[in-house]
């Protein structure tokens, strides 16, 4: 290929406005409602009365560029050739045409993609990259995320939970998919200290940055065998994987030890309650690959409990606020152990200074 | 489907079950792509030895960019040599991620061409994020990318590539154009977006109302979210019809108003809009007959992050109310101080979030020119430890 002589830089991305379709282009800033047609679908309609229905499908995120040709072709045949990509990786298609509804749902269909997660449902699961593309995973993060829809789907395709519940995957501590304030989080999690390989930390590490980049200050510099290395307190170690990014040499990954801990009840929302981080539920569960069978069970009980106790548009975290969280413990079954207590730093915030008790 | 190089008997089995498969997408590829078929091989290894096989990544980059790749290298290249170096390319998505049919072909026909033929839609930043090449194809890749008219993200310590809410597109919450100014940040810091000069990263996230649903407080150092000042508007003759429609306006509006501040006769909707905290709610659940108010800005959130470094932190707001219309000149004031003082001050790795309550909140506004006002905090203080700058000295 022959390069153009000069590369732009800096030009940024392509103005948006010319990948709106021409209902949303005329009608910007002036839709005057919305309503739900059916499970994944919803219209919204225009001051001047101009509808614009959008059908929302599944994504697996990590996709083929096929993939993104699939929905190309689709979007030309419904769409005037526009579509969306949503926060929580779904398709949007959005057709002024109620008519293309069913034929495009029925195109989905055919391609395997299934059509929801809108209002009260399970919407696409929010998720980082694991042993597909990190260096510091502590599970997978593509396989949770298909293990728990294909287990979940009947709540992405119809909305028949209290609220909507949102469902968080992050492979390590990091958190990039940013798991603390989603309704259910799937958190991979270290339970060992990096293992010092001494031989290779002078080739591979830069001592001081290597010391400066544990949190919690459990990385000191130390000799051995006449050669600079480190060494970690193991009793300060929280496994964040931080070192690792400074220092090669310091692998976290424990095929024994690795797995999940399930949170639950957090918010982004304003709605009703404040935004609310997530609380500890599951401190831990093997890494079952390739299907995970105890973070599935987990989690769909954890679902169907919140299902069958909370009051209509409570979020699971008002919902376990509401009964409050002993009550919770009870109804799941789940052990409440030392691990639940917070340790870390605030940990007083947490405890329970009433004698307001609920038996 | 082309034979592939590598058996994959574990990954095979989430080709199985409703929910599309990545698995599936990783095969497409990998008929076509030998670097997707080494992915396969190393992840269907991955799965069989519970744990990672990736190293961390060099320095990998395009000229005169600082950012917007990151490298990735394999621990198992003798055994994956397709995979030796399987570098991610992040491409800053259009605001609100619309695209048209041909854009959407043509970025995949350009990586089709040097790379995996995987992506991500979207990483949870929001780019584009193409999953996969080599060193040597990366100034080629960007080349064509960027006569196509499309340009890196952020990554590194620098600002971030900010994303939106489709806001005033298609949702009639929005109460600024949160695409306007998503794409207006954008431009104005390009040079900050591609050449990391911060302590750490610094995210952006912009959402037309306060349901966020780009997640902007918990994942963003800087939230922006839409919100009003004045009263609910309500059109009462659609309350009526909600009523007669059977709706249990009471039990599920009136009754779960979290300020207790409605009040519903059968009639006639009232709302104390002083007591109302703007959570939505109401709005929400009767999206026909109330609709916010008519004074419109945003509530300026700071501070959000992931738990690495100092624990997890929602963010805080600084700035109750700001006009939010362009060319959005109080924001860019704003983010300037922000930058200017963290900048100078910040450690290295230090969020912003961590930096504030480092040298303390108050003092922190003060840096920044904003006066105390009680909408920052949700009480005042409890704690006495108070270090008191003012004092009377003795004659
Ligand atoms: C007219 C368009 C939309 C309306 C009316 C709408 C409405 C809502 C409402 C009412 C909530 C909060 C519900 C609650 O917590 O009770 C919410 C949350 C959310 N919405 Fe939307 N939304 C719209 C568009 C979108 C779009 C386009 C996206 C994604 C791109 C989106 C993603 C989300 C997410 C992720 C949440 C969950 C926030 C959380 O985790 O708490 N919404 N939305
Ligand atoms: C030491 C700390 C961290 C390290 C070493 C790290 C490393 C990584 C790596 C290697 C990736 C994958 C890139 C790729 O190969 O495609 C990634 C992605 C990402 N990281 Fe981090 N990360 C760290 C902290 C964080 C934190 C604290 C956040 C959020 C506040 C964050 C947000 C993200 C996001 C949004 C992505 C894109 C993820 C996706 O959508 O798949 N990272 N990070
Ligand atoms: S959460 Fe951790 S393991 Fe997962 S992609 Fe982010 S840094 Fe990597
Ligand atoms: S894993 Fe984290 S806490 Fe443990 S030694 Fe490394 S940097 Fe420190
Ligand atoms: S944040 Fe508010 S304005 Fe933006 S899409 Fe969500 S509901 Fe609409
Ligand atoms: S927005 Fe929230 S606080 Fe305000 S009236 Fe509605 S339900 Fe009540």
């Amino acid at each position: 290929m022959a390069a153009p002589a000069k590369r732009q830089t800096d030009i940024g991305p392509p103005h948006y406005e010319q990948f709106l379709h021409p209902v949303i282009k005329k009608n910007y800033g002036t839709w005057k409602y919305h309503e739900s047609i059916k499970p994944g679908v919803i219209v919204h309609v225009a001051e001047g009365g101009d509808k614009i229905f959008t059908i929302r499908a599944a994504s697996p995120r990590l996709v083929s560029t096929d993939f993104v040709r699939d929905l190309a072709n689709l979007a030309d045949k419904y769409c005037e050739g526009y579509l969306r990509f949503t926060s929580r990786n779904n398709a949007e298609f959005m057709t002024a045409e109620q008519k293309n509804i069913d034929p495009l749902i029925a195109d989905l269909a055919k391609l395997g993609i299934p059509v929801g997660g809108m209002n009260n449902s399970i919407s696409n699961i929010v998720h980082t990259q694991g042993w597909v593309h990190c260096h510091t995973p502590a599970t997978d993060a593509s396989g949770l995320v298909k293990v728990v829809m294909d287990e979940m789907i009947d709540y992405f395709k119809h909305e028949k939970l209290p609220a909507k519940l949102r469902i968080a995957v992050a492979c390590c501590l990091n958190m990039c998919g940013a798991v603390h304030c989603s309704d259910i989080s799937l958190l991979g999690i270290h339970r060992r200290p990096p293992k010092v390989n001494d031989a290779r930390v002078t080739d591979l590490c830069e001592i001081p940055t290597t010391v400066s980049a544990c949190p919690t200050a459990a990385i000191r510099p130390a000799v051995k065998d006449g050669k600079q290395t480190v060494t970690v307190d193991d009793s300060r170690c929280m496994y964040c994987g931080n070192c690792y990014t400074s220092c090669p040499a310091m692998p976290l990954a424990n095929p024994i030890n690795d797995g999940v801990a399930i949170w639950v009840g957090g918010k982004v929302s304003n709605a009703r309650s404040m935004p609310a981080f997530t609380k500890l539920a599951i401190p831990y569960l093997p890494n079952n690959p390739p299907r995970w069978p105890e973070v599935t069970d987990a989690v769909k009980h954890l679902v169907e409990v919140y299902a069958k106790n909370a009051v209509k548009h409570e979020r699971f975290g008002e919902w376990a606020n509401r009964i409050g969280w002993p009550r919770f413990f009870e109804l799941t079954g789940l052990e409440f152990t030392k691990y639940h207590i917070d340790d870390y730093k605030l940990a007083q915030k947490t405890l329970r200074s009433t004698a307001q008790i609920k038996f | 489907m082309a034979d592939l190089k590598y058996k994959t008997p574990l990954l095979d089995e989430l080709e199985k079950g409703e929910w599309p498969s990545f698995v599936k997408e990783l095969k497409r590829a990998a008929a076509k792509k030998p670097m997707a078929d080494g992915l396969l091989g190393q992840l269907e290894k991955s799965y069989r030895d519970k744990q990672t096989y990736w190293k961390h990544g060099g320095l990998v980059g395009v000229q005169g960019y600082g950012a917007g790749i990151i490298g990735r290298y394999t621990a198992l290249a003798d055994q994956f040599p397709e995979v030796t170096a399987f570098h991610t390319v992040r491409i800053n998505q259009p605001a609100g991620w619309f695209y048209s049919s041909k854009a959407l072909r043509q970025l995949c026909d350009i990586w089709d061409k040097h790379g995996s033929g995987m992506l991500n839609l979207h990483g949870s930043t929001g780019d584009f994020v193409l999953l996969g090449t080599t060193s040597e194809e990366l100034e080629d890749t960007f080349t064509e990318y960027s006569a196509a008219g499309w340009d890196l993200g952020g990554s590194s310590s620098d600002m971030r590539t900010p994303s939106c809410c489709n806001g005033m597109a298609r949702c009639e919450f929005a109460c600024f154009d949160t695409m306007a100014l998503c794409q207006d940040l954008t431009m104005t810091y390009q040079d900050e977006l591609h050449r990391p000069a911060f302590p750490y990263k610094f995210k952006i996230k912009i959402a037309g109302c306060p349901n966020d649903c780009v997640a902007s407080i918990a994942r963003s150092d800087l939230s922006i979210m839409g919100t009003w000042k004045d009263d609910i508007q309500v059109d009462q003759a659609e309350m009526a019809a909600y009523a007669k429609a059977g709706k249990d306006i009471q039990g599920e509006v009136v009754g779960m108003c979290p300020t207790a501040c409605m009040s519903w006769d059968g009639k006639a909707m009232k709302i104390n809009n002083k007591q109302c905290n703007r959570c939505m709610h109401c709005i929400n659940v009767l999206p026909k007959a109330l609709r916010a108010g008519k004074v419109r800005g945003a509530t300026i959130l700071v501070g959000g992050k992931a738990p690495i470094l100092e624990g997890a932190q929602l963010g805080s707001v600084v700035v109750p109310f700001m006009p939010m219309k362009a060319p959005f000149s109080e924001i860019k004031e704003l983010i300037q101080k922000l930058w200017d003082v963290w900048g100078e001050n910040g450690n290295n790795r230090e969020r912003i979030g961590e930096f504030m309550l480092r040298v303390g909140v108050g003092n922190f506004m003060e840096s920044i020119e904003l006066a105390p006002d009680p909408q920052m905090v949700l009480h005042p203080r409890e704690n006495p430890y108070i270090f008191y700058e003012e004092y009377f000295e003795e004659e």
